[in-house]
């Protein structure tokens, strides 16, 4: 165990791209803690999808020894958080696990609104923040503005903001320097209670769930009986240690130290991020502050493309939400769609996360329903109740008024880009809060709906911008608004799988694109089809898909027979992939593409 | 019980894979060879002939069919030796149909006399299009004026002719179609076939049109009232379609092409040539390799066929329905149910007859004027599961 003087626990903030796996292998590697031949690029990041993305999803920690230039030795703890809005909880819980943060900016490009949204988590936390500006490699680095920057926009001290690159080592040991001698070492009572935070934990199949954990007070030893504080759960400790990057066993864990413990805990769900665990027997009853569960914001039905890997999916589904404690599901059964799964997100990276992982480890092709935020029903005899699908859009009569999640949006951008994006927040009835300059770069805050984000508002600003806003939101509350659900009618038969919840106002645009658009994507049948938007009973918009003119094999002679039967073989298995809605064949991509809107 | 063949009958297709060009549309296993030995040639047909004949003896046989290729390229002593051959090893039906494709050309119409003499009594050419400029874009090589020569000697020649057109061709118009096909009805013709062009993978309009080069070619709407305006300028010239794109007064249809779309048995040698044979009450599928030297070998070895696979039952009733929808006279549900052993859902059946794409009567289903320009749709949604 290391006295509390001797141990340094940080984190790393950071914009995606901005080098912050690259400078966590720099110290891993300038401290010899992982050996060269061993060493492969971004350690931190274990899943492939966030190599591929380059994004954090679970917090990844390691313990560093360094023996700094006054001839101690310290144990530096190094905790890698979600980098995401979708994951905001666990990034607050991981920051108050440690006592400092590192703020890592490009300095050939400048602070993004991602930055600032972790910043602030740090600040809530009341963390020494070190500012580092990185890739100075870069012909493009300029440390002064950038610096400026950083003063203006967050307002810390950036004077004294250390010069790095990641990629050349210059600077890595300045870094380390700086983490002993300006961030604070953690306090902590040796003989107080048990008090530790739960800071992430995920599933192994060898060791059972594996729970990340930072000792407040007391001691955490091997063979102790735990208790979860929240739902008062009692598991049996059988393994400690520490991450170094790989699983180091050690016999305890003293107060400031941060480290692991398995307990043969079978699911992930028994495990909630922010949860105090104490002793079993003269535990404290004073749990962290803070602690709250997870709660679904965005969700969407996923169905198998076959049928007939209904009970795969459901496998997959399970073995997911054994280790996403944030991940909810319930059974659904849709006319169109057939049998799947209503599924909760804690946003729409954490909802694409899953879909990837569902098609990518099952090799379960899916179906994505549009997302749909989650809305409050206030109905006339004064109840609230929470609408998941619109699909289950109760009868109007009964309603009183409908409540929609709101976001405050923080989008930064370059200011020649900002017109465009000015429309588009007010395209999708955004209200500007705030509208203020750093340099060349314009910050707008807006207060958006949810549902105007979720389908494709970050494409459409990517677009309009070139690539070069940066955008976050966090989620401020409900409020009342005209909103109304819009059913769309194939051939005078509603498709569940296509109706969602707009606002009154923008109500024909979007039924208009959604019918003309359908009209696309939904092959000629021998029959001609309407295609309509209505609210309730009445149609706003509508299209008519013609019949089918001309479908016949020219020559048809003794050679034929054979090969027509293969392709009549081949037409049915394609058939097979489309829906059938009454007499109408959809294909599934009408499912995904009707939802994407061009304005 | 009859077995199921007896219904369309029994015919011999006879492949010749030769062409002097290659037409730009064709998908046919055609090839232009420089030198060809015909002897060689009469060897490997009259040795399949013995062989196929050996499986099915005793049968009648109701046509014989010379098809390529450009089977008006043979020498007129191999048709008669292929002839010949049949009369031996089958018996020949009273009214046995044998017919001939040939090229318009002057060099051919040369030897219809000696293939009438060999024992064909019926020519089907290859006109294309009745205007040069668009038989140039279609590659052919004869003339409408050689088409014309041809066909009289062809008239003077043999009882019965007939000749193909393709249309829907590149920026033809319908008014264009209209008065070419007039032309065609107003010779003394008693078969047509009227093909809409259908752009195949694997040939040079395929390529083009891949690349996006092939241009002017009209929509499915422009297509479709082509089909249908065809439909009534032929029946207004006693000429209605007896099948999708054939055309002939009545009691003059092709009775070979007949056997196919009654799903009858019909042995096919030559290259690339496929068969349906019943033997010992199972259905086989045959079908020779398609290069012409490949299948000459095999023959020499004394078998010039590459696979022979069982068609099942469910297999045949669905052939059955692909093949005998085609035809105006309709298909009988009731042989359908006997080879598939089980009915056509009768739900389908009155869902298609309340579209307007089928007309039921007794056992009999045909598809309607309506039903017919889409009758892959009808097949897709009968046969689906």
């Amino acid at each position: 165990m290391t006295d509390l003087a001797h141990i340094r626990n940080f984190s790393i903030v950071a914009h995606i791209d901005h080098g912050k796996s690259t400078l966590a292998d720099r110290l891993i590697q300038e401290t010899g803690t992982v050996k060269e031949r061993d060493m492969q690029a971004q350690l931190l990041d274990s899943m492939d999808i966030e190599r591929e993305r380059g994004i954090t999803i679970k917090a990844n920690t390691v313990r560093i020894d360094y023996t700094a230039d006054n001839g101690e030795t310290y144990v530096l703890n190094l905790i890698d958080t979600p980098g995401h809005v979708d994951f905001a909880y666990e990034v607050s819980r991981s920051m108050r696990a440690v006592e400092g943060s590192l703020l890592v900016v490009d300095s050939s490009q400048g602070v993004e609104a991602q930055t600032l949204a972790n910043v602030y988590h740090a600040m809530e936390a009341d963390h020494e923040i070190v500012p580092v500006l990185n890739k100075i490699d870069l012909p493009a680095s300029d440390c002064d503005r950038v610096a400026e920057q950083i003063e203006d926009v967050i307002g810390i001290d950036a004077s004294g903001a250390i010069q790095v690159s990641a990629k050349t080592g210059q600077g890595i040991h300045e870094t380390l320097e700086a983490i002993v001698h300006e961030l604070p070492a953690p306090t902590g009572t040796r003989d107080a209670p048990l008090k530790a935070m739960l800071v992430d934990s995920w599933y192994d199949s060898y060791l059972g769930v594996i729970v990340l954990v930072r000792i407040m007070d007391g001691v955490l030893k091997k063979g102790e009986r735990i208790k979860m504080l929240s739902n008062g759960s009692v598991h049996h400790v059988d393994r400690i240690g520490v991450f170094r990057p790989e699983m180091q066993v050690i016999d305890e864990l003293g107060p400031g130290e941060i480290g692991f413990l398995t307990a043969s805990i079978k699911q992930v769900r028994d495990t909630r991020v922010g949860d105090t665990i104490t002793h079993e027997k003269k535990g404290t009853t004073d749990a962290l502050p803070g602690f709250k569960p997870a709660q679904p914001v965005v969700f969407c039905g996923l169905f198998p493309v076959d049928s007939a890997e209904f009970e795969d999916l459901r496998d997959a589904i399970e073995k997911l939400a054994l280790n996403d404690a944030s991940f909810s599901y319930e059974m659904e059964t849709s006319a169109a769609l057939g049998f799947g799964f209503r599924c909760g997100f804690l946003g729409l990276l954490h909802l694409e996360v899953i879909r990837d992982r569902i098609e990518r480890e099952y090799d379960i092709e899916l179906i994505t329903t549009a997302p749909s935020v989650v809305y409050h029903i206030y109905m006339r005899d004064g109840t609230m109740t929470e609408l998941h699908n619109p699909a289950d859009m109760p009868d109007l009569t009964h309603v009183d008024h409908l409540e929609e999640p709101r976001i405050k949006a923080t989008i930064l951008v370059p200011d020649e880009y900002l017109g465009d994006v000015l429309k588009l927040c007010q395209d999708r009835r955004g209200l500007q809060m705030d509208l203020t300059y750093a340099g060349s770069r314009a910050m707008a805050v807006y207060d958006l709906p949810l549902n105007e984000v979720v389908f494709d508002f970050y494409d459409r600003l990517k677009s309009v911008t070139k690539g070069y806003a940066s955008f976050d939101y966090q989620m401020t509350g409900y409020r009342e608004d005209n909103l109304v659900k819009m059913s769309v009618l194939v051939n005078d038969e509603p498709v569940d799988a296509l109706s969602m919840m707009v606002h009154r106002d923008r109500a024909e645009a979007r039924g208009r694109a959604m019918v003309e658009k359908l009209k696309d994507l939904i092959p000629r049948h021998m029959f001609k089809i309407p295609i309509q938007a209505a609210i309730g009973g009445k149609v706003i918009a509508r299209e008519t898909l013609s019949a089918m003119r001309k479908d016949v094999t020219a020559k048809c002679y003794g050679g034929d027979a054979t090969r027509k039967r293969k392709l009549l073989d081949k037409q049915k298995k394609g058939k097979k992939k489309m829906r059938q809605f009454g007499k109408v064949d959809i294909p599934q991509e009408a499912f995904i593409s009707a939802l994407k809107m061009d304005s | 019980m009859a077995e199921d063949w007896k219904n369309g009958g029994f015919g011999l297709y006879v492949h010749w894979p030769f062409c002097q060009a290659k037409c730009p549309y064709c998908d046919f296993n055609s090839h232009v060879a420089r030198e060809i030995d015909e002897t060689v040639w009469i060897r490997a047909y009259l040795s399949e002939i013995e062989r196929v004949a050996g499986e099915t003896p005793d049968r009648l046989l109701n046509s014989i069919f010379f098809g390529g290729g450009t089977p008006s390229l043979m020498h007129p002593d191999t048709v008669a030796a292929v002839i010949e051959a049949a009369r031996l090893h089958w018996t020949f039906a009273n009214d046995i149909e044998i017919t001939l494709e040939a090229n318009p050309g002057s060099a051919e119409a040369g030897r219809f006399l000696g293939y009438r003499d060999a024992g064909v009594n019926r020519v089907s050419m290859g006109f294309q299009a009745m205007n040069d400029a668009d038989l140039k874009r279609l590659g052919r090589i004869h003339s409408v004026n050689d088409a014309l020569s041809a066909f009289d000697v062809a008239r003077s020649c043999f009882d019965r002719v007939s000749f193909d057109l393709i249309y829907a061709r590149q920026d033809q118009t319908l008014q264009a179609w209209e008065s070419e096909l007039e032309k065609a009805l107003n010779l003394s013709v008693d078969h047509l076939s009227l093909y809409q062009l259908t752009v195949e993978d694997g040939t040079a309009f395929g390529d083009r049109y891949a690349a996006g080069k092939l241009r002017g070619l009209p929509d499915d709407d422009r297509a479709a009232d082509m089909y249908l305006l065809t439909q009534d300028i032929c029946d207004s010239y006693d000429m209605p379609a007896y099948e999708i794109s054939n055309h002939a007064r009545l009691g003059t249809e092709s009775r070979h092409n007949l056997i196919y779309w009654k799903y009858g048995d019909y042995a096919g040698i030559g290259p690339g040539a496929h068969g349906r044979l019943t033997l010992n009450g199972k259905r086989f599928a045959t079908e020779c390799p398609k290069l012409p030297a490949a299948w000459i070998e095999r023959t020499s070895a004394g078998n010039g066929e590459s696979v022979r696979t069982q068609v099942s039952p469910s297999e045949q009733s669905e052939e059955y329905i692909m093949m005998g929808l085609r035809l105006a006279e309709g298909l009988d549900i009731d042989r359908y149910t006997q080879l598939s052993g089980k009915p056509l859902p009768n739900d389908k059946l009155i869902y298609l007859q309340d579209l307007g794409m089928v007309s039921l009567s007794g056992a009999t289903m045909k598809a309607t004027r309506k039903g017919q320009p889409v009758l892959n749709a009808i097949i897709r949604e009968l046969l689906a599961d």
